[in-house]
């Protein structure tokens, strides 16, 4: 099953809409919650960060089978300029009106990295940021 | 510790999951970071925040959080508490203080989680 959501740049009262979405797939599947909770954190991390950090927004895409479930997160930018310090917990570029919103505390990458059992991050500071998130679905 | 005694301990009010009031939660955690709340493992929990907004309540539905207490007299908005009941999230208004909030419900026998 695929699944395509759009994800709206600096729209914090709808940052979530596309992970609530997936989760609720997870159930209808009868997912582990375990699965099922460190999922939709890391997507939602995902999510969050094109809110954020993204002009133009993003799209997420979902590839969900009895196995896994793979989530695709994709921005045109402004990109990543160090990803290895992006993963370091409490890096943060944030402005101050995502810090107001209680995200940007340099939590992001590092809480998908933790949540994820694959996780590809491909970024260009002059084109966009591409996450893919894998997560197996048998506990 | 049911969700009831903990209304009654701070002076709160349950401004949403009244119906579920009747549930316990073991540990609590406060934290305006939300990406903190996202790091949380455990099960049982309830939050204490002063951060009153929506992606509080959708953060809490994300992270499994049964209960979040808005705290320093804040004021749940609709929007709030139509995500709050469409998630299962309980939503305790309380006019005191994150830390007396965190006070009373530890010196009541609320866990900490670290």
């Amino acid at each position: 099953m695929k699944f395509e959501f759009d994800i709206v740049d600096g729209d914090f009262a709808k940052a979530g809409t596309a992970s609530s979405q997936v989760k609720h797939l997870l159930k209808q599947l009868n997912v582990d919650t375990k699965i099922i909770k460190k999922t939709t954190v890391a997507i939602y991390e995902a999510e969050v960060n094109v809110v954020a950090h993204a002009i133009g927004g993003g799209k997420l895409l979902a590839d969900i089978n009895l196995e896994r479930i793979v989530v695709e997160v994709v921005d045109e930018g402004p990109g990543i300029e160090d990803i290895a310090r992006a993963m370091e917990v409490g890096f943060s570029t944030a402005s101050p009106q995502v810090i107001s919103m209680g995200f940007g505390a340099g939590m992001g990458l590092p809480n998908m990295r933790k949540n994820s059992d694959e996780l590809e991050v491909i970024s260009d500071v002059s084109g966009g940021t591409r996450v893919v998130i894998t997560n197996y679905l048998v506990a | 510790m049911k969700i009831t005694e903990i209304t009654t301990l701070l002076g709160g009010h349950i401004v949403c999951g009244k119906a579920r009031a009747y549930i316990s939660v073991q540990y609590g955690f406060a934290a305006d970071l939300l990406s903190d709340i996202l790091t949380l493992e455990t099960e049982g929990i309830l939050v204490i925040t002063g951060l009153c907004t929506l992606q509080t309540i959708r953060t809490a539905e994300m992270a499994e959080i049964d209960c979040v207490v808005i705290a320093r007299g804040k004021k749940v908005s609709p929007a709030m508490k139509d995500l709050a009941d469409r998630t299962g999230v309980i939503l305790i208004e309380a006019d005191c203080s994150v830390f007396k909030a965190s006070g009373i419900l530890y010196a009541s026998g609320l866990q900490p989680i670290y």
